[in-house]
């Protein structure tokens, strides 16, 4: 399996972000994206995951291929840490939640409700959400954010794991993991003024 | 979709859910007709399927902004966008539990009502079959309106104003179908008209929904 991008241009809000990204990860490898804030890395990855369109370029091989986790979590407040990831686990089609709970060592919490974790707790609780999925390419926006360094060691081991069953990994992040990846720096995509605009329904944003 | 209908019940029964607001509301405006317009039986029994019908329209839009706005802020309608259900299926699911929590009590609750409200003893069946058959529409056409205002911040009177001019067949055709009821005049065309409008919302209007929801998302 492998996941191919091509000649890809970007908008975020109308405006021209990136233009021009071009690579391809195969089964088993990880891409971590670098560029400083407001270079696109959250338009880039929120295309991947089909939340949005490109202006131009095409992207093979992620139908119903992506789990993405981006800023926020996606958890209910009022549910608590079994039943929020039981719901995604069936929304996926799957229904064993145990291995997500343990990757990220949620077992005691497990009935707390989400609403009164920390935000770090959240946030592994969102993360322990990837694995319940069964999606082979995960699309990660900033996923250790305020994640302590044991739980970034827990997040590090489960995208090894996820690499290693022949998995593909995306990840937008500023520490480093200590996973082998490549590396792409998206800087030098940066759109300027003179490339086209967005369609025509973006006049009206 | 089953895990998205359990989920969207069991959070509108939990603390803070809004389960019962709506219902809440419906009795609160139709016990305060009596006191506005006055003790007489006969004109109470000649405005009571009007009263009930608007009551429970405005208590069904009561709970609207609430349908996707809050899943838009804590991101799980991104995550259902990626999901492998149909974004339509989820949303109309989204719909048939708004309809559960809110236009099923109401229907429950509208007999109890109209006795406040002296409808004539063979107005209740007809009453009731009208909010029955009328109700599912409101919830499907709410949540059109929810996705039009997804994201937009105070967006709860930008969706009465959008959702409202699009409730009026059902209201007309709803509350005709419980007026001629309750005079004891012959109603199964108005609440065929009702029924055939309900359908249509259910079967067109999800895919209106995730169309314009999709937009608002990007």
């Amino acid at each position: 399996m492998e996941m191919r991008v091509s000649d890809l241009s970007l908008a975020r809000g109308g405006m021209p972000v990136l233009t021009g990204v071009s690579f391809r990860v195969s089964s088993g490898a990880a891409l971590i994206l670098r560029g400083p804030n407001g270079a696109g890395k959250t338009t880039l990855l929120r295309t991947l995951a089909g939340l949005q369109a490109p202006l131009t370029g095409e992207i093979i091989g992620t139908e119903d291929q992506i789990a993405y986790a981006g800023h926020a979590d996606g958890l209910k407040a009022m549910l608590s840490v079994t039943e929020n990831l039981i719901f995604w686990a069936e929304v996926f089609g799957h229904s064993d939640i145990s291995r997500a709970l343990q990757a990220y060592a949620l077992e005691p919490l497990a009935d707390r409700l989400a609403g009164t974790l920390s935000a770090g707790q959240k946030r592994r609780l969102g993360l322990a959400r990837l694995l319940v999925t069964g999606r082979p390419i995960w699309v990660l926006d900033e996923p250790t954010v305020s994640l302590d360094t044991d739980a970034v060691m827990q997040f590090a081991d489960a995208v090894r794991a996820h690499l290693a069953g022949g998995g593909i990994a995306l990840i937008a992040t500023h520490i480093d993991l200590g996973i082998k990846a490549d590396v792409l720096d998206i800087t030098p995509f940066r759109a300027t003024s003179t490339t086209r605009a967005g369609a025509s329904d973006e006049a009206f944003l | 979709m089953k895990a998205l209908l359990q989920r969207d019940l069991r959070l509108a029964l939990r603390a803070g859910g809004g389960f019962g607001l709506a219902l809440a509301f419906f009795l609160i405006v139709v016990v305060l007709v009596p006191f506005s317009v006055g003790p007489e039986t006969d004109l109470l029994s000649t405005i009571a399927p009007g009263v009930l019908w608007l009551g429970a329209l405005l208590a069904c839009l009561l709970s609207l902004d609430r349908l996707l706005a809050l899943d838009f802020e804590d991101g799980t309608l991104d995550l259902l966008v990626t999901a492998p259900l149909p974004l339509e299926a989820a949303l109309s699911v989204k719909a048939l539990a708004h309809w559960v929590t809110t236009g099923l009590p109401l229907v429950l609750a509208a007999p109890v009502l109209g006795l406040m409200l002296n409808v004539p003893g063979g107005g209740y069946f007809w009453l009731v079959i009208s909010l029955a058959l009328g109700t599912p529409a409101l919830s499907v056409i709410g949540t059109f309106g929810a996705a039009l205002t997804v994201g937009i911040k105070r967006g709860g009177l930008l969706l009465s104003l959008l959702v409202l001019p699009l409730y009026v067949p059902t209201l007309i055709f709803g509350a005709e179908a419980a007026r001629r009821g309750a005079a004891g005049l012959e109603a199964s065309t108005p609440l065929l008209l009702l029924a055939g409008i309900t359908l249509a919302c259910v079967a067109c209007m999800p895919f209106a929904s995730a169309a314009v929801l999709r937009m608002g998302l990007k």
